[in-house]
């Protein structure tokens, strides 16, 4: 990658996580679906604010549409958590691309979406810090979209491809290009399933980085869902890491999934390969039968607070069913212990 | 972490020091190999795999691939390979090498592999800005790079000239592209010797020599080049050219070259080469002058002839498997994703089987349940079960045109598929791939999909159903929400008649779920939960199977039965019931006819006559060990295995300490008791002056179980234990403390460094306050108000509680609200009699304190309020006149409910 200016958030961050593990938000959607909104309020009609992108679309399920109908309420949960303790919030933007936005017709309200959902994020710290007076980080979030590009959905044509890199790198840059023009302080490529999507990502933030013309530090986020403990597109956490390390990430990690009992074992591969700081935020547990997360908070940092105690981790939060308490548990929970450290270099 | 070349197909791999060389395939290259160049050019893809498959079974680490053919889209055909390639787990493992002279068709490439690859190659052939350009796009795309020692002016021959480009190369690479030096490998060119031209005499020294500088003089880089090379002008004499190959190597690699691409298979062993014909390979690969004289290249043509033989057999696959019985072997197909010969044994299969359908229904379903178990257990990936999944729809193809044959001839017209499936994502989520590829495994299985894609309305997913006539409807979703969009489905279908099968799948989406929820709204047939893909095509074979779809409904009926049941209990213990009801379950005592003893003063006295030799007699050991993490029960405990050492000796220091505890006299007890005369008044106890019941004291407010019950188990209160208006019962109220003292020794022991004999004395005062409140509580059962006078039990014996009555504390589980302390402390003047405080947080200080109420009738018991409704907590503040918002703060712990105050407030 073309050497860049580094922005201040890189020297802020290498500091900060030389004290200590920095905090992760929660669960943003699981905090959405506690507000019951209704058909009208995703598109902001009565309440909120109604969007000047139209779509002949259902909206509702669209968390990240409520960036511009609902914005108060999105401030409000980012503020939360940063109450809570986190230090880094991830913006309501898993997914803004005009990929994943495709199945609601909002296409065109993908880079809003961006940039108002980093300002939204960055006012939420903003008011945090005139509180507390902790520094706080907004990372722009990458999903991963509802597309991949290492398998086929065609049985007859295993060699078809329903999204190509191109495709991805396209939408991705615009995302990212919103992120930034948003002021977000990071970007957290999450929840990859599929390796080729993140990488057609972390190739589109470079191209944006070299355009906005200073490089923000990026933050990268695998899950392993299958019990075989392989990536959806089959690959081990280990060649994962391979597969990503050229985008030299401010830490590397693993998210959602089963929880916090059975990502450990990747967890602990990841740390032991990768010469990067180590995020995790697993799920509270497993959905129940009904779709919801049972763990409470001090059950989810018990177990994120046995990550920090190995001295695997230096980034912690929470994902799928995690709240602000959950993630004041963990910030407690975690807070007796030193963050990992980076294996030494040593020459081969 | 060292500076190795870290590569990656589905698995990692890493060239580590101790790999002194690594295999790359060279034989899916259409410039290296006429076989795979005729199979690309023909299309025949499915051998073109093969031939992949069996580099990497040969041993390859990395396999090049190279489509540089001048009759084919180069470009395209790689991308159609390497799409290929990454559905066959079995070859996706390992990393691929993208060889193209075009940089078009590596970029291509490069944007189909997940793994970290390498290319092959980049140079400076078209100057330095291109070469800078291309490296900054392989450093994007997350590739290691082969660089040839190629400039401007060629390519280099000369040790000299191989060394200075790729110096000057690594330079740009390492200092102005910030590539990683170890991810730049070195082709220093390998080009052919002995071809009788006298300036090609070098060229293998010349290679080997500027390997060994650059191994020494550019850290971390890596050589590698093309073997076969090296032998052009002996073509069509394999056992020469594998010799020249392994002599060549032999040397090469000692000087530091620690990749090639080179013929797995087909490699002759250095120490196994015959002689004379090794001496003549070192002759020529190291530009010797022959022993017996002569050039090297003459004496090389003149025995070459000699070794020229028939080709060596390539290394043979295990193929044992191929004498198992033809279910097994299918199975072993199925499981391995292997193809080659699942043809003739479904015909096999077949010939012995009566009807075709039951070579699916047996072994090939069988064969696919080992895949699902394989996947349940983690054995498996998914890419593999996909795989799986085609072996399954050759098999299928090969039967069909028999089964279309069979209706045929029984009157029936043959049919195209085994059945029409109709997928969707419901209405609200987005989320496909999880149905996807349940589309893919059950189209493998000759069932013909209609896939309506996401967000579909259910309306439209009826209508299609309808006009399409499909079979099965199958539901997918991924949030949370889903669950109540599918279940809406199942009561449409329900509404509007259907009889066809549903099947529910996706994340979120369970057993459980599924079997309370969903199949109870749907009887116009069955619906089912599908756990995973490689479930898919068992479930819907049998739910369309004539013969053993009766069967097979019926027992997920069972199931589904037992599920909601098992279901049901445990919801019990969770389920909340509104307060009205709650409270028409309340404890019914029958106080008709109740009476209790007057106790022997109304109002409150201080008890400070304690002796601490008698309060150590009833002291329960057990807690004490607990807090120490010994877990057991006093005295068992001594006598322990695993902690009776540990506990033995702690329980001596605990004896040494108490007696000094008694002969110094370091507490000062305190204790104050007060009696009232009081009455229930719904849930709460009101509490009188005097005997008159007239004038009001003070209200206890008490807190009602919410769970839902079984017949005849009460929903209790505290205020069910005192009896209504009409009959004279009393309660009574009291604080212990076995005094501040244990703070100030606690104290002096730290001070002296000793924390274990600081931990020792306040686990005794807790100690001492809890055997206080036994020994008073007995004192008050036997003459404070005496409603048990004759009571005998021994110190030792009340550790059971199994007397009459009890002393429920505030901030307990039967009173889980901690404010209820003020009342207690307020009717008791309790600080001023004992000189406890409530701290803000409603905590007793000194903290070896006890404080609690007396209930005086036989059936009362301890219990737990457990989790309240929102609806209990509104009266409750307004009983105890407090704010909502202060009461939820307070219950906190015990709501079944996220209080409004917390949660966010939609946007206004």
């Amino acid at each position: 990658m073309p050497a860049q200016n580094k922005t201040d958030t890189f020297h802020q961050l290498a500091a900060l996580t030389r004290e200590k593990i920095l905090i992760l938000d929660g669960a943003m959607g699981t905090q959405i679906q506690a507000l019951g909104l209704s058909e009208e309020d995703y598109v902001g009609q009565g309440s909120g604010q109604v969007c000047r992108h139209h779509s002949d679309h259902p909206q509702k399920g669209n968390n990240d549409l409520l960036i511009l109908t609902q914005p108060k309420a999105v401030e409000d949960i980012h503020f939360d958590f940063a109450i809570a303790g986190a230090d880094i919030v991830e913006t309501n933007t898993f997914s803004a691309t005009t990929i994943a936005q495709a199945d609601y017709g909002m296409e065109e309200a993908v880079h809003d979406l961006n940039a108002q959902g980093a300002r939204i994020a960055r006012r939420a710290m903003d008011r945090a810090t005139a509180i507390d007076g902790k520094p706080r980080f907004v990372a722009g979030a990458v999903g991963p979209t509802n597309r991949t590009a290492s398998l086929s959905p065609d049985v007859n044509d295993p060699g078809y491809r329903a999204v190509t890199f191109d495709d991805l790198r396209i939408a991705y840059g615009q995302q990212v290009n919103g992120l930034i023009a948003g002021g977000a302080d990071l970007i957290l490529i999450e929840t990859i399933f599929d390796t080729l999507n993140a990488k057609a990502a972390i190739f589109a933030c470079y191209e944006a980085f070299e355009k906005h013309g200073a490089q923000l530090p990026l933050m990268i986020s695998g899950t392993i869902t299958d019990a075989s403990g392989r990536t959806l597109s089959g690959q081990t956490p280990t060649a994962f890491w391979h597969s990503v390390a050229h985008a030299r990430p401010f830490s590397v990690g693993l998210n959602c999934a089963l929880g916090a009992a059975a990502m450990r074992p990747h967890l602990a591969e990841l740390a032991g390969v990768a010469d990067t700081l180590i995020c995790a935020y697993p799920n509270a547990g497993l959905p129940n039968a009904f779709g919801q997360y049972d763990e409470g908070p001090d059950d989810t940092a018990r177990q994120v607070a046995l990550f920090a105690a190995e001295a695997l981790v230096n980034v912690v939060g929470g994902c799928c069913g995690t709240t602000p308490d959950h993630i004041a548990a963990i910030a407690e929970a975690v807070a007796p212990f030193a963050p990992r450290r980076l294996p030494a270099e040593v020459a081969a | 972490m060292s500076r190795y070349l870290r590569l990656s197909g589905l698995e990692p791999f890493v060239l580590t020091p101790d790999i002194p060389f690594v295999n790359v395939g060279e034989r899916t290259n259409v410039t290296g190999s006429a076989r795979f160049r005729k199979l690309i050019t023909n299309h025949d893809y499915a051998a073109a795999l093969d031939v992949a498959r069996d580099q990497v079974e040969n041993g390859a680490q990395i396999i090049d691939i190279n489509m540089d053919e001048g009759l084919i889209d180069s470009k395209q055909t790689m991308v159609d390979f390497l799409n290929l390639v990454a559905s066959e787990p079995d070859i996706a493992r390992v990393p691929v090498m993208i060889d193209s002279s075009k940089w078009e068709v590596i970029e291509a490439g490069l944007q189909c592999v997940q793994g970290k690859s390498i290319v092959n190659s980049i140079s400076m052939k078209e100057g330095e800005e291109q070469f800078r350009h291309q490296a900054q796009l392989c450093l994007a795309y997350g590739a290691a790079v082969v660089v040839m020692a190629f400039d401007e002016h060629g390519q280099a021959d000369t040790c000299a000239r191989k060394t200075e480009i790729c110096a000057r190369a690594y330079r740009i690479l390492v200092d102005e592209v910030g590539f990683p030096p170890e991810d730049i490998i070195f082709d220093p060119n390998v080009f052919a010797v002995a071809t009788g031209i006298e300036e090609h005499d070098n060229y293998g020294v010349d290679f080997i020599e500027a390997t060994r500088w650059i191994r020494a003089n550019l850290p971390h880089a890596h050589i590698s080049g093309g073997v076969s090379n090296l032998s052009f002008s002996f073509r069509g004499n394999e056992p020469v050219r594998e010799a020249m190959h392994a002599v060549f190597l032999y040397h090469a690699i000692q000087a530091g070259m620690d990749m090639g691409i080179v013929n797995a298979g087909q490699l002759a062993v250095y120490d196994q080469i015959d002689p004379e014909l090794r001496e003549a390979c070192e002759d020529v690969v190291l530009n010797r002058r022959p022993k017996i004289g002569g050039s090297a290249t003459e004496r090389m043509l003149d025995i070459a002839e000699r070794f020229r033989g028939g080709l060596r057999e390539e290394k043979t696959r295990d193929l044992a498997w191929r004498d198992w019985s033809v279910a097994k072997r299918m199975e072993h197909a199925l499981v391995n994703g292997i193809t080659e010969f699942i043809e003739a044994d479904t015909e096999e299969a077949r010939q012995s089987a009566e009807r075709p359908l039951h070579v699916i229904e047996g072994p090939l379903m069988a064969g696919m349940n080992v895949v699902g178990d394989l996947f349940g257990a983690g054995k498996m990936f998914l890419p593999q079960v996909v795989k799986s999944a085609r072996v399954m729809k050759q098999a299928v193809a090969i039967l069909l045109p028999y089964m279309e044959e069979e209706k045929r001839l029984s009157g029936g017209e043959g049919r195209e598929s085994a059945g029409k499936i109709l997928m969707a994502t419901v209405k609200g989520d987005v989320h496909d791939i999880g149905k996807n590829i349940v589309g893919v495994v059950l189209a493998c299985n000759n069932y013909e999909i209609i896939d309506l894609g996401v967000m579909v309305p259910p309306q439209k997913i009826l209508e299609t159903a309808r006009a399409e006539n499909v079979d099965v409807i199958g539901l997918s979703g991924l949030i949370t929400p889903s669950l109540d969009e599918m279940t809406h489905l199942a009561a449409e279908m329900e509404r509007e008649g259907f009889d066809i099968p549903l099947l529910i799948g996706g994340a979120t989406t369970s057993k459980v779920h599924t079997a309370v929820k969903i199949a109870p709204r749907y009887t116009g047939s069955q619906a089912v939960y599908v756990l995973d893909a490689s479930r898919a095509v068992g479930v819907v074979s049998k739910l369309l199977s004539e013969d053993r779809k009766a069967a097979y409904v019926d027992g997920i009926k069972a199931e589904y039965i037992e599920v909601t049941e098992r279901h049901e209990r445990a919801e019990r213990a969770k389920k909340r019931v509104p307060l009205p009801e709650a409270r028409a379950n309340a404890m019914k005592i029958d106080w008709q006819g109740y009476s209790v003893a007057r106790p022997e003063y109304l109002g409150t006295r201080v008890i400070d006559d304690w002796d601490l030799a008698e309060i150590a007699e009833y002291i329960d050991w057990t807690p004490f060990f607990r807090t120490w993490e010994l877990k057991g029960v006093y005295p068992k405990i001594l006598e322990d295995d695993k902690q009776g050492a540990a506990a033995r000796a702690l329980f001596e220091d605990a004896q040494a300490m108490l007696k000094r505890i008694i002969d110094e006299g370091w507490f000062g007890p305190r204790a104050v008791v007060g009696f009232w005369p009081a009455n229930a008044e719904g849930d709460d106890i009101q509490l009188f002056k005097d005997g008159g019941r007239q004038a009001p004291l003070a209200t206890l407010h008490t807190l009602r179980q919410q769970h839902a019950k079984r017949p005849g188990r009460p929903n209790v209160a505290l205020a069910d234990f005192v009896a209504p208006k009409g009959v004279d019962d009393y309660i009574g109220g009291f604080v212990v403390t076995a005094g501040p003292e244990e703070k100030t020794i606690a104290e002096r022991f730290d001070k002296e460094n000793d924390n274990y004999s600081a931990i020792l004395v306040k686990a005794l005062a807790d100690r001492y306050a809890e055997a206080m409140a036994e020994m008073l509580h007995q004192r008050v059962r036997r003459e404070l108000w005496p409603y048990a006078p004759d009571e005998t039990f021994a110190p030792a014996d009340l550790v059971g509680e199994p007397y009459r009555g009890i002393r429920p504390a505030p901030g307990y589980p039967a009173q889980p609200d901690h404010t209820e302390k003020q009342t207690l402390f307020s009717l008791l003047d309790a600080e001023a009699a004992t000189g406890v405080e409530l701290t803000e947080s409603m905590a007793m200080w000194p903290g070896s304190s006890v404080s609690g109420l007396y209930i005086a009738h036989p059936d009362s018991y301890y219990f737990g309020v457990a989790k309240v409704e929102r609806d209990q907590v509104q009266d409750y503040a307004t009983r105890k006149g407090m704010t909502l918002e202060e009461t939820e703060r307070w219950l906190a712990p015990v709501l079944n409910y996220t209080p409004a105050s917390i949660s966010v407030v939609a946007a206004e």
